[in-house]
């Protein structure tokens, strides 16, 4: 089991994740993050501190989103890890309310 | 010259090594200064309570050590392990020596629940019972009578549903996990058949995280109940739960709809009661039952109070542990906010009791800011911490020896300090012990224990 980001984080990437992994194990490029499956502990910090609900335990995560797994395990290895909260995107305000939060 | 540059490191003592002692630390190497950090830790094993809190069947969680490790092996950090303020190095000792003293020391002491019959055998801190299990020496040798058919957990946070999931949890599943064996032993003898889970505020109120809530419904030949009853909500509360801040409500409450759902088929349960709380423990010597005092939510959403009504029950159990809330203790030296249990402090500056900052003295974690959150939350709190200590720089000018201070004041008592080094050979004995009972560790549940196996090897690991 694993926790994994997902489609919200696009365009937003508030990061408020990051700043409550107790593992450093989230992985960020230029539009969003994700989340290293080998280093998640499953502690579960960073589900209530995303303002667009993009983060996700395994277990709740619907059958066609189950993707979005392999994606965060493939993409965790290519881009660089952050340690502290970025600002968030342009936009990120903007696209929180579209997605009703 | 500048505090902080390679010829004047910033030196700074941490107490404590649980996590949000290791953040701080962590906070304090990451930034841009050249720092000395020293971590006092009175035990002579790391990590609070990632070692003694966290439950042995959470191996994932408790791997977050590793992280901890890495820590401990930068430069500029310096384990003291079996090295405790107050006992060993007094507070004004270690502020004449450092910079600034960041204090960790978390919240070892619980909340009581106020009723009478609470003093009764059979009664027990929950807090006292995860220390047991997960082998802290000064838990080691209580005993808890598992003779028992009923067993009532008051609270509703995760320490009180991990209670309940290690009463219920079959031992087979526990055997190879770095469990306790006096735990196991006892475990295994259990005659616990039913527990029940009671807490003051309703299920959208409950602290525990769906995660911990789903485990429970998931333990062989158990079944978790619920009645329907209690997941009618009123108004204020489904205004809770349909908030989308309060991201884990809605997902507690599917779960325990989910366990409302399902017919009763499991010879053994887990009774989840919601909006009642004990007034009374009634037994002669030892408890045989609680009163429990039915509640009433009142109030807008988000604060809404539990209040007593008139309908009281009875529940009948001889066992009893209390899950209210871990409290902080106050340290020799050092002021302290006795009805929060908490060190007074603004952002983590220490303060008197009337707001005056304390130069030089800092606190993070739970005896900053009470026992909430997880092991995540510690890291914000400790950066946060670190960040109010790295503006204060100009004030902390004055010149400090310290580690070589404190090593000196340590040698001159004759006193044995655990190093990094030593805990991982400690570490490293207690793997091996465990593996030949086929579990991940046996934890040493005693100090001097502790002390002899590094002393051992270090001898054996010393080249001939």
């Amino acid at each position: 089991m694993t926790h994994v980001v997902t489609d919200n984080c696009r365009g937003c990437r508030y990061t408020d994740c990051v700043a409550s992994c107790p593992v450093a194990c989230f992985h960020a490029n230029e539009v969003r993050v994700y989340i290293d499956p080998e280093l998640c502990i499953d502690c579960s910090a960073c589900i209530p501190a995303c303002p667009v609900h993009a983060i996700v335990e395994e277990f709740d995560l619907p059958e066609d989103q189950q993707h979005w797994i392999g994606i965060n395990a493939e993409a965790a290895g290519r881009y660089p890890v952050i340690r502290a909260k970025l600002p968030p995107l342009d936009g990120a305000d903007d696209r929180r309310q579209a997605l009703g939060y | 010259m500048s505090i902080g540059s390679a010829a004047a490191p910033l030196r700074i003592a941490i107490v404590g090594s649980g996590p949000s002692g290791f953040y701080a630390a962590e906070a304090l190497l990451d930034s841009t200064l050249a720092v000395e950090v020293d971590m006092l830790e009175r035990l002579p094993v790391p990590f609070g309570l990632v070692r003694h809190g966290v439950a042995p069947d959470h191996a994932k969680l408790k791997s977050v050590t590793g992280l901890f490790d890495g820590i401990a092996r930068r430069d500029g950090f310096r384990f003291f392990g079996h090295v405790a303020m107050g006992r060993d190095v007094t507070a004004a000792q270690l502020q004449s020596m450092y910079h600034a003293v960041i204090v960790a020391t978390g919240a070892d002491g619980d909340r009581a629940l106020g009723i009478p019959g609470e003093q009764l055998d059979g009664v027990h801190a929950a807090a006292d019972f995860v220390g047991w299990y997960n082998g802290r020496p000064e838990c080691a040798g209580l005993r808890f009578d598992l003779d028992q058919d009923v067993a009532a957990v008051i609270g509703q946070g995760n320490v009180a549903i991990d209670v309940c999931r290690l009463l219920a949890t079959p031992v087979a599943a526990l055997r190879s996990t770095d469990i306790a064996s006096h735990a196991l032993d006892a475990l295994a003898a259990s005659r616990v058949r039913e527990i029940h889970l009671v807490g003051r505020r309703g299920p959208a109120q409950a602290k525990f995280t769906p995660k911990e809530l789903r485990e429970l419904g998931t333990l062989p030949g158990w079944q978790v109940i619920v009645d329907p009853a209690d997941l009618e909500l009123n108004e204020a509360s489904r205004a809770e739960a349909a908030d989308p801040a309060s991201t884990f409500v809605a997902k507690n409450l599917q779960v325990l709809r989910g366990f409302a759902a399902q017919p009763r088929s499991a010879a053994r349960a887990i009774h989840l009661r919601f909006q009642q709380a004990p007034v009374a423990v009634h037994g002669e010597g030892r408890v045989r039952a609680l009163t429990l005092q039915r509640q009433w939510l009142e109030g807008p959403a988000g604060s809404q109070r539990a209040v007593p009504t008139r309908q009281e029950d009875r529940l009948e159990a001889g066992l009893v542990f209390r899950s209210v809330g871990y409290r902080g203790t106050g340290l020799p030296g050092l002021p302290f906010d006795a009805v929060r249990g908490v060190i007074p402090n603004a952002g983590g500056r220490v303060t008197d009791d009337g707001g005056t900052l304390l130069p030089g003295w800092y606190a993070t974690g739970w005896i900053k800011r009470g026992p909430t959150g997880i092991i995540g939350t510690n890291r914000q709190d400790s950066v946060e911490t670190v960040q109010r200590l790295v503006e204060d720089l100009p004030l902390l000018e004055a010149p400090r020896v310290g580690r070589a201070a404190l090593q000196a004041a340590l040698a001159g008592r004759g006193h044995r300090v655990i190093s990094f080094d030593d805990w991982l050979l400690i570490e490293k004995a207690e793997r091996s012990n465990g593996q030949r009972a086929g579990k991940v560790a046996e934890k040493f549940v005693d100090v001097a224990c502790m002390l002899d196996a590094a002393q051992a090897a270090r001898v054996e690991a010393a080249p001939c």
